[in-house]
């Protein structure tokens, strides 16, 4: 009982970086239609982005959680303007070329400067301790992160669903034609969604930095099942994104736990196949109507 | 309030316009009949600047709309009500109601939106796609009415509803056009087409090949029926 718990906490923490990931693709997807291939780069800024602010500036965990962010999403802001705005009317292949040829860009530009070697970084202070729940202990960072995860998915839901900045985020995503001539200046929206979802990879980075060894390929291997979350929730669906990205998090927590070790690490990919067989829109998506 | 001077448009290689020159004047109800595949749509969409590949000039209010893209048309005032009638899965009734900025002198305070369809009050919490199709078209012109849009493009409002939905499409047309608003409508059914406009021109293969008056219509309405293939 006290393994599946723990095994259930885990998941838990996994899926609150699956989710931010995810919604964040899927936002960007929603109004864009660009898949972003570079989020992973993103992410692994995020988390170099804290062990920086730390080395270089001297800026503890709770300095970098805002600030790195706020940056990558102005770096995110300036991409978009720079090239990724230019793929609206080219054939998807470029979408992939583009954003792909960024992730190696970034990654290799990390890479030249620091290396390859994982570069640690610790805890914050003040949440290195355990929280105790009965006779059940977790470690209170990883709590942490589950909350703030949590928090993080609402926030945005609340954002798209309650102020008019998200009405119209939505609207330029189901009907980008019928909402210009409704007089909303669709184009402007694309940059900051874009940067917008930039932050969120590079939150879930800073995140991620003191549970994981902080190297220019750890969002490489992250955002392929990622992107697994994304097709089984839906393309471009906020929900889907979110619920499916806590739910294959506890997935693959509770099969690393009581399964075959093959089983974790092919789980995903045998339910992604099995989705797109089933319901090729994804579980939350919607069948796409002509126009 | 509108002049359209040798407007052509293609997809393609393919001609859909060919110099078609039309006006329409302040307070006007004009509609704009023809066969499926007569290039009323597509004219509608120039005008809005949904279709690019055109040639010719468009002028709203004496502006030239030139190559201005569709929502800042939309902010000179023109009211886009397409023709399937374009309601959000995504966007609640009173949502899609707010959405479009307010872009005219007269635009419709909500309470008065609400007044005139009561349909749309009670269902405002509701996905706009979840309406009924006559409910979809009242919100597709209530939504226009709210930005004060002062010409209405509107791609056959009629189309599928019932005589009675029909009917209330007509009082609100009629009664759009008491408060300035113009109008310029595709729509096949000429019974309708005489009860809410004062002119008609009717398109075939992409030309205007007859501009009609009321009475025109009344005196030639076999001959037009079978022009409209009907």
């Amino acid at each position: 009982m006290a393994n599946f718990l723990e095994q259930t906490v885990n998941g838990l923490v996994n899926g609150g970086f699956y989710a931010m990931l995810a919604l964040g693709l899927a936002v960007i997807f929603g109004m864009l239609k660009v898949v972003n291939f570079a989020h992973g780069a993103f992410y692994m800024l995020g988390a170099f982005g804290a062990y920086l602010c730390l080395r270089e500036l001297g800026l503890s965990f709770w300095w970098a959680l805002p600030l790195v962010p706020v940056v990558l999403g102005v770096l995110g802001m300036g991409l978009e303007r720079a090239v990724i705005h230019r793929l609206t009317r080219l054939d998807p292949l470029y979408n992939f070329l583009l954003t792909f040829g960024l992730t190696l860009i970034l990654q290799d530009l990390v890479k030249w400067r620091y290396g390859v070697s994982a570069n640690p970084y610790e805890v914050p202070a003040a949440l290195r301790g355990t929280l105790r729940a009965g006779s059940f202990e977790f470690p209170a960072y990883r709590v942490f992160v589950f909350g703030f995860a949590v928090l993080a998915c609402a926030a945005v839901w609340w954002l798209l669903t309650r102020t008019r900045i998200g009405m119209v985020v939505r609207a330029a995503t189901e009907r980008p034609e019928l909402t210009g001539a409704l007089g909303i200046d669709v184009a402007r929206w694309t940059t900051p969604v874009f940067g917008f979802g930039v932050a969120l990879a590079g939150l879930a980075g800073v995140l991620a930095a003191p549970m994981q060894a902080v190297n220019p390929l750890m969002g490489a291997d992250l955002i392929i099942v990622v992107f697994a979350v994304v097709v089984i929730g839906g393309l471009g669906s906020i929900l889907g994104s979110v619920a499916t990205g806590f739910g294959v998090g506890i997935a693959v927590a509770w099969a690393q736990a009581y399964a075959p070790p093959v089983v974790a690490q092919v789980l995903v990919f045998v339910v992604m196949a099995a989705v797109l067989l089933w319901r090729p829109a994804g579980l939350f998506g919607r069948e796409e109507t002509p126009a | 309030m509108l002049r359209v001077d040798r407007l052509s448009a293609g997809y393609g290689e393919a001609t859909v316009l060919r110099d078609v020159s039309l006006q329409v004047a302040a307070g006007e109800v004009v509609t704009l009949c023809g066969r499926n595949g007569a290039g009323k749509t597509t004219l509608l969409r120039a005008i809005m600047g949904l279709h690019r590949q055109v040639q010719g000039r468009i002028e709203l209010l004496g502006t030239d709309l030139g190559r201005l893209p569709p929502h800042r048309r939309a902010r000179l005032g023109l009211g886009w009500v397409p023709d399937d009638r374009g309601a959000y899965a995504t966007l609640s009734v009173a949502e899609s109601l707010t959405l479009p900025p307010v872009v005219g002198p007269e635009p419709w305070p909500l309470a008065r939106v609400y007044e005139v369809f009561p349909a749309l009050y009670a269902r405002r919490g509701a996905a706009a796609n979840t309406l009924s199709g006559g409910e979809q078209q009242m919100l597709a012109l209530a939504r226009v009415l709210r930005m004060g849009a002062r010409l209405l493009l509107c791609d056959e409002p009629t189309e599928g509803l019932s005589p009675l939905l029909v009917g209330q499409i007509g009082t609100i047309l009629r009664e759009a056009r008491t408060h300035g608003v113009t109008v310029l409508l595709v729509e096949q059914n000429l019974h309708f087409a005489t009860t809410v406009a004062d002119r008609h021109y009717v398109l075939a293969e992409g030309r205007i090949v007859e501009a009609l008056d009321n009475d025109d219509v009344q005196a030639r309405e076999h001959e037009l029926l079978s022009y409209l293939g009907i």
